[in-house]
């Protein structure tokens, strides 16, 4: 089939999105070191679960336990950001509607990562 | 100019209602669901740390929704949600890689995420169970 494309835009290998490749690959990356840092994750659940303030600081305190955390907080925060652009990017179609969605959503995984990051090494360096 | 030649609309790509549901289709709805369940469910995640860094005060509001029934099937949702997704993405891993792409494989793999999410939130959720019992 001939393609419509000229020589040089099938060169730079830019689709309707405007970018390359780089989105798709970090979401992979994200996703593959998630997965390990999310069965730990839910394993502090399981063993935090009914515990009282004291046990939790303590848990969350651990320098294993906050490297693990603080690890999957920044990983999932771009692994979330992204999967949320890709949402936009197919429903969201106006301009300057796309613009805004993909602004706030940027922001929104920025606060909650950088809070929970924050509020990690906060519980972590005073215990 | 091409107006004048459309003599009928243009061909419309099918729309969703009259397609079959699929297994495969279903889990790929449910993956962006859930991921969509866990970007919400990430400022519940946020409350919990903050609360625990802030102190004893602000961990007992959590702790008290927490507890109480929209609480707990917001934690089990979450939870759900995150394994769900979890398997969901291991399988697009697998994909990725060019594996069990072929119909049979595809549709299996597609039913080891549903059953394999909800066999293990609940075996999570009967170990979290346990242990609240050990401990009081």
């Amino acid at each position: 089939m001939t393609s419509m494309r000229t020589p040089r835009r099938r060169v730079r290998g830019l689709g309707a999105a405007g970018s390359g490749t780089g989105d798709f690959w970090l979401q992979r990356v994200t996703a593959i070191v998630n997965v390990p840092l999310a069965v730990g994750f839910l394993a502090l659940l399981i063993a935090l679960s009914g515990s009282n303030f004291d046990t939790a600081r303590t848990w969350i305190g651990n320098p294993i336990v906050a490297l693990m955390l603080i690890l999957l907080t920044f990983s999932a925060a771009l692994h979330m950001r992204l999967g949320m652009k890709v949402i936009i990017e197919d429903y969201v179609h106006g301009t300057i509607l796309k613009i805004a969605c993909l602004l706030g959503n940027t922001l929104f995984s920025t606060v909650v990562g950088v809070s929970c990051i924050y509020a990690i090494l906060r519980v972590s360096l005073s215990s | 100019m091409s107006a004048r030649f459309r003599l009928r609309p243009r061909p419309l790509s099918p729309h969703l209602l009259i397609y079959r549901l699929t297994i495969t289709m279903a889990m790929s709805i449910v993956h962006r669901l859930t991921g969509v369940v866990l970007y919400l469910g990430s400022l519940f995640f946020a409350w919990w740390i903050v609360a625990v860094s802030a102190g004893q005060k602000s961990y007992a509001v959590f702790d008290l929704f927490a507890a109480s029934l929209p609480g707990k099937t917001i934690i089990f949702g979450f939870v759900w949600a995150l394994i769900h997704h979890m398997l969901g993405g291991i399988r697009h891993l697998i994909w990725d890689g060019g594996l069990w792409i072929n119909l049979p494989e595809a549709r299996g793999i597609a039913w080891v995420t549903l059953i394999g999410s909800v066999t293990l939130a609940l075996t999570a959720w009967i170990a979290g169970a346990f242990i609240r019992t050990l401990i009081q």
